[in-house]
């Protein structure tokens, strides 16, 4: 490329403009934090926090460091994330192929549910839930057990906790049998393509992913016991479930509504992957002999995934936005925690949004650069 | 009569079979149908587990029944063909038919029979229904916020004009139709901006938007007699040229006091609320995030290196952050980065946010587009001499715009959806009224019909929205 003089003038003309524009604002700055008094730094992260959250993985209370507080808000982003992801995948993937069934009535039935959740916003869809439907639950003296164990009331989701001995033996047996299904897979494809050979690799996967975690039950002194919550009297009226697991109900209106929406984006994810594939495709396909299955396996959903994948990350990754819409609702997620309480307490505005921004951005990135290294990997090699 | 093969109906029976299938699937669809409109059970007298699923499987026999292939009847055919074509589908049929048949009681009782209309105070809401009287009482909160009663005319009128002035398109001749653009990038916007800043927010300005307005319709008026080769510089100058002359020199401000004319009150932009405020923040989130998003996805494939990054790192900033968050930046922290005495409206922060966020996307969108042209479109235009600047308004762009109306649509549907988290800076539009009025101590326990309203209220905006993108999709939908 050669280089020419007057490609230099616009360019320098941009980068002088930005350069002003962010050199008036870092200026202002300066000056504002001047006359109030407020000094510019990291600091604070270290210091004792002094303010409580009432739902957190790690352990967490007021002398623990606004880090520590700053690790409970992406901890529970990340949790809210990844549930919705899943349920999300599923009735997203349910859903994308019922709109192609045949079916008239699955159709229109899919149909209607995209439309009609998608066109309501996120953050009402999130109100309904919580301040709506989730408030005409029983309260915890009422609540009807759901198969004997769970316990839906207005309080939150009470299921089982499970109690696990020598837990760390479970959970290697689990990582040892999926390392064996790689090396198996790996195996199975390299005599496939060298002597033609095929191995039921599928059903020897089942088979491992149960029988050594099974293993682990019988000989490892693996053992495994539910707690069952109880209900417990605080005072004449007031009733709460004590033991297992409760679950917010923050929580569940966060996931339940994060999901049933995200879920009509990707269920059109999946619809144009699969109608992405040419007839002639599916055709060509039987017409070598391959079985439906085989057709399917080999032909359709490698070139519907091609498709799929990348829109449905993006979905993934709108969905991990749109869960700091829990700050409506007091669910204690980055935003809520951090740029809610914590900057309440500091004053420290620019640093704690700076960090917020920064730790979704990063996120989104990572995540930005994985699909595009997958999006590479799996382009069909054109010469 | 030949010999009946249960488990293989076919067409020598075809009448055995129509017949008994058909009052199979009825029965059970009957059963079904009582059972939830009239509480009536009429095969209760079997077991409890048997009773709940006897209408499933009368109804799968039923249409095993009548799954005939080629019967020669029209219907019958076009009824296996669509919901009955094999066993999993009948019964995936037969639960949906089930579900609807279920769910009509209930929801048509919530909304309308056990619903109460009338009276305008709480005690009227005492059926198990929905109280749409709540609705009716507060729907002047919900539509226009905090906006005082009196003043909500201007609201309306400047929504019916606006909507007036830009339905133009529709009814304007071939005459004028070379200058609907002109009209609609830069005159609509503008006439919309002097409505909403000074008719609806009111004050002393508003005599600044009558001189407007009159300079406005004064020179589009004489504007027909000036010859066209002069009419570009004509309406680039004459009408400012009359504002600044009406405003400086004919009614200067000091007359209007000794006059004693009033202006309108004032109504401060923190009691702008409910659907309205959704209106108007959308109109121009709109309005700026189209430019700015066109600007940055022309800066990201241009080949001037700086400008690229400088593109790419806008995008994609943008994109990787929440709305909340960045809303949230509007709010505590902009502030910090402009003079001290320099104060900027919380209506235009947000504003100029949601333009800037969803700027990003469009940018994306329109990226695509630009993308998707064959390259023999650029040289094409480049062979006939045209500059980067008329190469892109002339051949580019309306090629690669045609292309992504869809994702354009969605993006503005997103923006739509997105302005109730404004909630975060302390304006409250329909969502933000209904959380306000639910915490209402005379009002309380009525959330549920609120949400619906509301909800009832974006999809259709919503779905109007994707059914008109769909429209335009294929109106300007040229085959290649």
């Amino acid at each position: 490329m050669n280089f020419k003089l007057k490609d230099l003038g616009p360019q320098l003309v941009t980068v002088i403009a930005v350069v002003l524009i962010f050199g008036f604002f870092t200026y202002n700055a300066q000056i504002n934090m001047e006359n109030r008094g407020i000094d510019f730094g990291y600091g604070f992260l270290s210091q004792e926090s002094s303010f409580d959250v009432q739902f957190s993985l790690i352990e967490y209370d007021g002398s623990h460091s606004y880090f520590r507080a700053y690790l409970v808000g992406l901890l529970n982003t990340i949790l809210v994330s990844v549930i919705g992801i899943i349920i999300a995948t599923i009735i997203g993937v349910i859903v994308g192929v019922a709109r192609l069934s045949p079916n008239y009535l699955i159709n229109k039935f899919a149909a209607y549910y995209v439309e009609f959740f998608r066109n309501i916003p996120l953050l009402l869809q999130i109100f309904f839930w919580y301040f709506a439907a989730l408030r005409a639950l029983p309260l915890p003296q009422d609540a009807e057990a759901i198969f004997g164990v769970f316990f839906l009331t207005i309080k939150g989701l009470y299921v089982p906790a499970f109690i696990w001995e020598n837990f760390n033996i479970f959970f290697y047996s689990i990582v040892a049998a999926i390392i064996a299904i790689i090396v198996i897979r790996f195996q199975a494809k390299k005599l496939q393509e060298t002597q033609g050979k095929q191995i039921p690799v599928f059903l020897i996967a089942i088979g491992l992913i149960f029988i050594l975690p099974l293993l682990s039950f019988l000989i490892g002194g693996v053992s495994l016991s539910f707690e069952i919550p109880k209900l417990k009297q605080l005072a004449a009226t007031s009733f709460v479930y004590d033991g297992g697991l409760s679950l917010p109900p923050e929580l569940i209106a966060l996931t339940l509504s994060l999901s049933l929406y995200t879920a009509t984006f990707i269920a059109e994810c999946v619809r144009a992957g699969i109608q992405g594939v040419g007839k002639g495709q599916k055709e060509a396909a039987a017409s070598i002999g391959l079985t439906p299955n085989q057709v399917l396996k080999l032909v359709i959903m490698p070139q519907a995934l091609r498709i799929i994948i990348p829109p449905t990350t993006n979905q993934y990754l709108n969905l991990t936005k749109n869960s700091s819409l829990a700050a409506a609702i007091a669910y204690p997620d980055l935003v809520l925690v951090f740029a809610g309480t914590a900057l309440m307490q500091t004053g420290k505005a620019i640093e704690i949004v700076s960090i917020t921004m920064f730790t979704y951005l990063s996120l989104s990135i990572s995540i930005s650069i994985l699909m595009n290294w997958y999006n590479k990997k799996i382009a069909i090699q054109e010469k | 009569m030949n010999n009946i093969n249960f488990l293989k109906p076919d067409k020598s029976n075809l009448n055995t079979f129509l017949y008994t299938g058909s009052f199979l699937f009825f029965i059970s669809v009957l059963d079904v149908f009582l059972n939830s409109f009239f509480k009536f059970n009429f095969i209760g007298f079997l077991p409890n587990f048997l009773s709940f699923f006897m209408p499933l499987i009368l109804g799968f026999i039923g249409l095993h029944f009548i799954r005939i292939e080629y019967s020669g009847i029209k219907q019958l055919d076009l009824i296996n063909k669509h919901i009955n074509t094999n066993n999993f589908n009948a019964i995936l049929s037969l639960l949906i038919i089930f579900i609807i048949i279920k769910s009509t009681p209930p929801i048509l009782n919530w909304f309308f029979i056990e619903a109460s209309f009338s009276g305008d105070s709480k005690d009227v809401c005492t059926g198990s229904g929905a109280c749409w009287t709540y609705i009716k009482v507060w729907m002047r909160r919900f539509m226009y916020g905090m906006y005082p009663n009196a003043e909500q005319w201007r609201i309306n009128l400047s929504f019916i004009a606006l909507a007036l002035l830009g339905s133009v398109g529709y009814f304007a001749t071939d005459r004028f139709k070379k200058y609907l653009t002109l009209y609609y990038v830069v005159i609509y916007p503008l006439i919309a901006f002097l409505f909403i800043f000074f008719f609806i927010s009111g004050g002393p300005v508003f005599f600044d938007f009558s001189y407007g307005i009159i300079a406005a319709i004064l020179s589009i008026i004489v504007g027909f007699f000036i010859p066209s080769k002069f009419k570009f510089y004509y309406f680039l100058i004459v009408p400012f040229a009359l504002y600044i002359l009406l405003k400086y020199f004919l009614f200067f401000e000091e007359y209007i006091e000794l006059g004693k004319l009033e202006g309108l009150n004032w109504v401060e932009t923190g009691a702008w609320g409910g659907l309205s405020l959704t209106f108007i923040i959308s109109f121009f989130c709109l309005i700026f995030c189209f430019p700015i998003g066109m600007a940055f996805a022309l800066g990201r494939r241009s080949s001037f290196p700086l400008i690229r990054y400088i593109s790419i790192g806008f995008i994609e900033f943008w994109r990787g952050v929440p709305l909340i968050t960045v809303l949230f930046m509007s709010a505590v922290m902009f502030p910090m980065f402009l003079p001290a005495d320099f104060f900027i409206d919380k209506l235009v922060r947000c504003i100029i946010a949601i333009s800037l966020f969803e700027a990003a996307y469009v940018a994306e969108v329109i990226r695509g587009g630009l993308q998707a042209l064959p390259r023999g479109q650029y040289e094409a235009a480049k062979s006939l001499g045209m500059g980067y600047w008329k190469m892109h308004i002339f051949v580019i762009l309306p090629q690669a715009l045609k292309l992504v109306i869809p994702g354009i649509a969605n993006t503005f549907l997103a923006l739509v959806k997105d302005t109730p988290l404004i909630f975060v800076v302390g304006l409250l539009e329909i969502v933000g009224m209904l959380n306000l009025a639910k915490t209402n101590p005379e009002w309380l326990g009525f959330a549920m019909e609120g949400y619906v309203f509301a909800a009832i209220i974006f999809w259709i905006i919503c779905y109007a929205m994707s059914k008109y993108s769909y429209n335009l999709e294929q109106k300007y939908k040229t085959d290649r």
